[in-house]
C-alpha cells in the first residue's frame, strides 16, 4: 500500500518491542461482537494510482463543467477567473498539510496570512475588524443572527425577502433549537427591493434586521436607511455579501453603518466545486468582537521584541469555554481563506476595481441584450453582475431544456422557491469577466427558440 | 564547538553572540523575514490584467463606490515570493513528523489534490441541472455508500462542513427523533469530562444542559456512573470511542443498551474513527450518530485550519431525521439531489438545512480517492499501523515520561503521558517547545483535562519506523533535559522563527487588523 511505509519486518519487530504476538492483541479491548474477521465484505480492495485516476477521471466527465459551456449561474456560488498562481501557492505543502496554528512559534506563515486576510476582508466590507472566516456565507449569516441575539439580548430576527432562500432555511433550521423568532418573506419579481417593509417591521423586540447586498434577484438598494432605522430601535443590521467582487463597485455595508457584515468569499480566489468548501467572510465594529464566533488571529510581540502573530480571544471559544462558547465552531476555512487572500493581493484595489467595472459593464451590455429577446423583461432597476429576467414561460424547464443543449443559463427561481407561482418565470443570470459576447449571444439565441 | 552539547542543542545566544550574528536584513539564510503586504504593496499595483470594460451606463443607482478601499497589490513575481516566504515560516506533514493527538495528521496523497481539480469537479455550480453533474453526485453516492459500508450504519448526511457541524447535525437528529415521539421534555446531554470542548459547546447551542460524567482511574468512561445519572430527562450521551485518552471504550455496547433502555440516542464522537477504521464497525456498537472528520481518517488537506468536512452517519431510527439536501440512487443509476426543490412529502421528518448547497463537496473527491486507493484491505491496514506505531512509542518511552494508563492495556491510535515526574518549574509546554528545536510540531497539549499536563501523541500510519525512532529519541532527550532541570528549556524554542510569543499582550489589547502606523498615530 503505497502510502503505508512500514514494511512487515517492521511491524514484526515493534510488535516484539511493545510485547505482543500479533496486531490483534492491542485491539483486545475491542468486544469480541465489534472485531471483524478481515477486510469488509462487498468492498472493492485497494488500488494502483492509475486505477483510481480513471475511476475519477469517468466520473469527473459525466458532468458538465462551467468552462465547457456558455455559463450563466450564480445566486450565490460565481465563476471567475483565478490567477494559476493562486492554486500553486495553496498547494505548497507547508499550507496544505499545516494544521491549525496552535504552536505559533512554526506557524506564523499561516498566523500572517490571517493578519493579512482578516485585513482585506475588514477593508472590503467596511467593518472595523473582520475574523479568520467561517465555513461558508449561509453558516457565517446564521451565525451573525445569534450575535446579534447576544448582544441585544433579543430574539426576533427579520429577514430580507432578498435574502438567498438557501440562507434563510438554514437560519430557520438552527432558530427553531435556540427559540429566535425569524420574519421571513418571498421576494417579489419587481425592482423594488422590501427596504420599505423592513423598515416597517422594525420594533423593540428586533434584534436584527438581515439584507442581502446585492440580494437574491440582483437588486441593489441603499442600506443608509434601514441601519438607520434599527438603530433607533437599538436593533443590529446585518448586511450579507454573497459576491464580494461587487464591493469593488459599490459602497461597502459598513460604510453604510452596518454592524455585522457577513459574506460568502468563494468569489475571489475559490473556485465553483459545486458549492464547498467556500470561506465565509465575516467582520463587525470593534465594539461586538467579543461576541464574535470562531477564530482571531491577533498581533503581539515574542520574547526578543519581534513581531509575530497568535491566535487570539480563545476565551470566547469551544476549547476554553466548552458550553458557555460563543459557538461551535472549532475551524476556520483556512486554506480558502489563503487562496482569497492571495487572489486580492494579487488583484489589490486597482485590479479588484477594474475586474468588478468588467464583470458591471458586461451584466448591463447582456441585460440589455437579453432583454430584447420576445418575451424577456428585465426586472432590475439596479444591479451588479446578476440580474433577474422574467420570462414568457415558467424558467425552471426552460433551463433544463438549455441544458440539454449545451448551455448553462442561469438559476431558475422555480430552482430556488419550488411552488411560489409568482416566482416561477424568473430566471437569475450572472454575468462576469469569463461572460463572452458570443456566450449572451448564443444564450440570447436559445432563449428566443425557448420562448418562441 | 565547545558549546554544543551531545544532542544538538545550542544554549541560548548571549547579546554579543547575537550582536556578532546580526545581518543587514535580520534574515539569517533561508530563514527569512516578510513584511506584510500593507508594508510592501500599493494600491496601484496589480498582479492581473483584466479586460477593458466595455462602455455602458452604471446601473449601480447611487451606490457607486467612491471611497478608497485600502488594499494593497502586488505584481505576480511579488506575490509568489511573499506567500512563499510566509510558507517557510509554517510547520507541516510534508515536512515531518507531525504528532498532534487526536487530529490525525496523516499524509495527504496528491493524487487526491489532482483529481478534485478535475474540471469535471472544481468547475460546476452547484444549481446546475442535475442532468450535468451526475458524477458529482455519483462522487457524494459513492462516498456515502463506503461510510455506511465502513461503519455498520443506516444512512449518512453528507452536507456538515466540519467536524464541529457535524456534533451539531447529530444532536439535532437526536432531538427532532424525540421531539418526534413526544419525548422532546428530554433536557440533558451526558458527556464525559474527557470530551472535545465542540461536545458540550454542540449539546448547550441545541438548548440541552450538558451534564458530565467522570473518568475511572483507568482512563475509560464510568459505566457505572452513567447508568445511575440515566433517566427520563436524559436525551442522549455524547461519548468519544476511541476516547481521547487514547483507550477503546471497552463498555461501549453495554453504555448503548442502557442508553436505549433509558430511552436516550447515542453520539458518537467519530474523531478517533483512524484507530478503527475497517476493523471495528460502530454500528455494531449501537451508536445511533457519528461524525466523521474527512480531514482526519480520510486524509484531506488540514490546511492551515480548514476547510473540514463532517458527515455524519445515522442508525435506522435517526435517518428519517437527517437534513437537505442528499443524494437518491435509482435503479436506472440516475441519481437525484433531494433538496427543497423535490423533496414533496418523501422525507418529511428532516430537521432542515445546514448549509447553502451540497457540502464539502473539494473533500469528499479528495477522501473518495484516499478510499479507493486504500481499498477495505488497505484501510483496515490504516487502522492496525496507526495503532501499532501509537504502542510503539508508547511503550518505547513509558520508562521516562509518566503514562497514566499504561497499564490500561494497549492505546489505540494516540498515546498519553503527563508532566507528572516534571521538577518543579517544568510544565507541559517546556517539553513540547523543547520538541520544537528539534524539528518537530509538538503533541497536543494539556488536552484531554483529565490527565494532569497531558501530552497527546498521535504518530499516525503514515510514518516509518526510522522515522518513529528519531523522534522517540528526541522526545527521551527533552523529556530528560526537563528532568535534569535544563533551564534553557522554559525559554524554548531556540531555532524557530520566533521565540515564545506574548499570548496575554494579544488579548488584552487586541489587534486584529493592520493600521497604518502614521495613520494611526495621527489618529491619537
Amino acid at each position: 500500500m503505497r502510502y503505508l511505509p512500514l514494511t512487515q519486518p517492521d511491524r514484526e519487530a515493534m510488535l516484539a518491542t511493545i510485547g505482543a504476538k500479533t496486531i490483534d492483541d492491542l485491539f483486545v479491548d475491542v468486544p469480541a461482537i465489534a472485531q471483524l474477521d478481515g477486510p469488509i465484505r462487498n468492498l472493492p480492495m485497494h488500488a494502483s494510482e492509475l486505477a483510481v485516476e480513471r475511476h475519477m477521471t469517468r466520473l469527473a466527465k459525466k458532468n458538465l463543467a462551467a468552462g465547457e459551456a456558455p455559463f450563466f449561474l450564480g445566486c450565490g456560488a460565481y465563476r471567475h477567473h483565478v490567477p494559476a498562481s493562486v492554486d500553486h501557492l495553496i498547494q505548497r505543502g507547508e499550507f496544505l498539510t499545516a494544521y491549525t496554528p496552535y504552536q505559533p512559534e512554526i506557524a506564523q506563515g499561516t498566523l500572517q496570512m490571517l493578519f493579512e486576510f482578516q485585513t482585506q476582508v475588514a477593508r472590503l466590507l467596511g467593518t472595523d475588524v473582520a475574523n479568520a472566516s467561517m465555513y461558508d456565507g449561509s453558516t457565517a449569516c446564521w451565525e451573525a443572527i445569534g450575535m446579534a441575539r447576544r448582544i441585544t439580548k433579543r430574539g426576533k430576527a427579520i429577514l430580507s425577502g432578498g435574502l438567498h432562500p438557501h440562507y434563510v432555511s438554514v437560519a430557520r433550521t438552527m432558530a427553531k433549537y435556540t427559540g429566535d423568532h425569524l420574519e421571513t418573506s418571498l421576494p417579489s419579481l419587481s425592482a423594488d427591493t422590501d427596504i420599505d417593509s423592513l423598515i416597517a417591521a422594525i420594533d423593540d423586540d428586533t434584534s436584527c434586521v438581515v439584507v442581502q447586498y446585492p440580494d437574491i434577484l440582483g437588486r441593489i438598494a441603499d442600506l443608509r436607511p434601514l441601519a438607520d432605522a434599527a438603530h433607533a430601535k437599538k436593533a443590529l443590521l446585518i448586511a450579507v455579501v454573497t459576491e464580494p467582487v461587487a464591493l469593488g463597485a459599490l459602497k461597502s455595508p459598513g460604510e453604510m453603518d452596518a454592524d455585522i457584515v457577513v459574506g460568502e468569499g468563494q468569489s475571489i480566489g475559490v473556485g465553483l466545486q459545486f458549492g464547498g468548501p467556500y470561506v465565509g467572510l465575516m467582520g463587525c465594529k470593534d465594539k461586538y468582537i467579543r461576541q464574535m464566533p470562531g477564530r482571531f488571529c491577533g498581533e503581539t510581540v515574542d520574547a526578543e521584541g519581534k513581531r509575530g502573530f497568535v491566535l487570539t480571544l480563545s476565551t470566547r471559544e469551544q476549547h476554553i469555554r466548552r458550553e458557555k462558547a460563543t459557538s461551535n465552531i472549532c475551524t476556520n476555512s483556512g486554506l480558502c481563506a489563503l487562496a482569497f487572500s492571495i487572489h486580492m493581493t494579487l488583484l489589490g484595489e486597482a485590479g479588484l476595481r477594474a475586474l468588478a467595472a468588467t464583470n458591471h459593464a458586461g451584466a448591463v451590455a447582456a441585460a440589455e441584450r437579453l432583454a430584447k429577446v420576445p418575451g424577456v423583461e428585465l426586472v432590475n432597476d439596479s444591479f451588479f453582475n446578476e440580474f433577474t429576467l422574467k420570462l414568457s414561460k415558467e424558467a425552471r424547464p426552460i433551463v433544463r431544456t438549455l441544458a440539454d443543449n449545451g448551455i448553462l443559463a442561469g438559476v431558475s427561481l422555480g430552482r430556488l422557491y419550488p411552488d411560489v407561482a409568482d416566482l416561477a418565470n424568473g430566471l437569475v443570470v450572472a454575468v462576469t469577466e469569463t461572460t463572452t459576447t458570443e456566450d449572451v449571444e448564443t444564450l440570447a439565441s436559445a432563449l428566443q427558440e425557448a420562448l418562441a | 564547538m565547545s558549546n554544543i552539547n551531545q544532542s544538538g542543542w545550542r544554549p541560548e545566544m548571549t547579546p554579543e553572540r547575537r550582536a556578532n550574528d546580526a545581518t543587514f536584513t535580520g534574515n539569517r539564510a533561508l530563514m527569512l523575514e516578510e513584511p506584510l503586504i500593507f508594508e510592501i504593496g500599493s494600491t496601484e499595483t496589480t498582479g492581473v490584467e483584466v479586460a477593458e470594460p466595455a462602455k455602458a451606463a452604471s446601473r449601480l443607482g447611487s451606490l457607486t463606490r467612491t471611497a478608497p478601499i485600502g488594499l494593497p497589490g502586488l505584481s505576480e513575481p511579488e506575490a509568489v515570493r511573499h506567500y512563499t516566504r510566509l510558507s517557510r515560516q509554517n510547520y507541516a506533514i510534508d515536512l515531518g513528523l507531525f504528532p498532534l493527538g487526536s487530529c490525525t495528521m496523516k499524509h495527504n496523497p496528491r493524487l487526491n489534490e489532482k483529481m478534485a481539480r478535475l474540471p469535471g469537479f472544481a468547475d460546476v455550480h452547484p444549481l446546475q441541472p442535475v442532468d450535468t453533474v451526475q458524477g458529482a453526485l455519483g462522487v457524494i453516492n459513492e462516498l456515502a455508500v463506503w461510510l455506511i459500508e465502513l461503519t455498520g450504519m443506516h444512512g449518512v448526511a453528507m452536507t456538515p462542513k466540519a467536524g464541529a457541524h457535524g456534533e451539531l447535525c447529530g444532536i439535532l437528529c437526536i432531538k427532532a427523533a424525540l421531539e418526534a415521539k413526544g419525548e422532546g421534555h428530554r433536557k440533558v446531554i451526558l458527556v464525559p469530562e474527557s470530551a472535545h470542548g465542540t461536545n458540550p459547546a454542540t449539546a448547550a447551542f441545541a438548548g440541552y444542559a450538558v451534564e458530565d460524567i467522570p473518568a475511572t482511574a483507568e482512563g475509560r468512561v464510568d459505566v457505572e456512573a452513567l447508568k445511575a445519572r440515566l433517566g427520563p430527562d436524559v436525551a442522549g450521551v455524547m461519548i468519544t470511542n476511541p476516547n481521547t485518552c487514547g483507550l477503546f471504550e471497552r463498555e461501549m455496547k453495554t453504555i448503548s443498551d442502557a442508553v436505549h433502555a433509558a430511552g436516550g440516542f447515542v453520539y458518537c464522537d467519530g474523531a478517533n474513527f483512524n484507530a478503527i477504521v475497517g476493523r471495528v464497525r460502530p454500528g455494531d456498537l449501537g451508536i445511533d450518530a457519528m461524525h466523521i472528520n474527512l480531514h482526519k481518517t480520510f486524509s484531506t488537506p488540514h490546511g492551515g485550519g480548514g476547510p473540514g468536512s463532517g458527515p455524519v452517519v445515522l442508525s435506522k431510527a435517526l435517518s428519517p431525521y437527517g437534513p437537505l439536501p442528499f443524494t437518491e440512487r435509482h435503479a436506472d443509476g440516475h441519481i437525484t439531489l433531494v433538496e427543497e426543490e423535490t423533496v414533496g412529502d418523501r422525507h418529511p421528518h428532516s430537521f432542515g438545512r445546514m448549509c447553502a448547497f451540497n457540502g464539502q463537496m473539494g473533500m469528499f473527491t479528495r477522501a473518495l480517492t484516499y478510499i479507493l486507493s486504500h481499498g477495505a484491505d488497505g484501510l483496515r491496514q490504516v487502522a492496525e499501523d496507526s495503532v501499532l506505531n501509537a504502542n510503539y512509542i508508547l511503550r518505547s518511552l513509558e520508562d521516562t515520561l509518566d503514562a497514566p494508563f499504561a497499564a490500561s492495556g494497549p492505546c489505540m491510535h494516540e498515546a498519553i503521558f503527563s508532566d507528572d515526574g516534571l521538577p518543579e518549574g517544568f510544565s507541559t509546554i517546556d517539553i513540547a517547545k523543547g520538541l520544537i528545536d528539534e524539528g518537530y510540531h509538538p503533541m497536543t497539549m494539556y488536552f484531554p483535562l483529565v490527565v494532569h499536563g497531558a501530552m497527546l501523541v498521535e504518530p499516525t500510519e503514515t510514518e516509518s519506523k526510522a522515522a518513529l525512532d528519531q523522534f522517540i529519541g528526541a522526545l527521551r532527550s527533552v523529556a530528560e533535559r526537563a528532568k535534569a532541570g535544563d533551564e534553557s528549556l522554559r525559554s524554548a524554542p531556540h531555532f524557530a522563527p520566533r521565540r515564545r510569543l506574548d499570548e496575554t499582550l494579544a488579548a488584552r489589547k487586541p489587534v486584529l487588523v493592520w493600521k497604518d502606523p502614521e495613520l494611526a498615530q495621527a489618529a491619537e
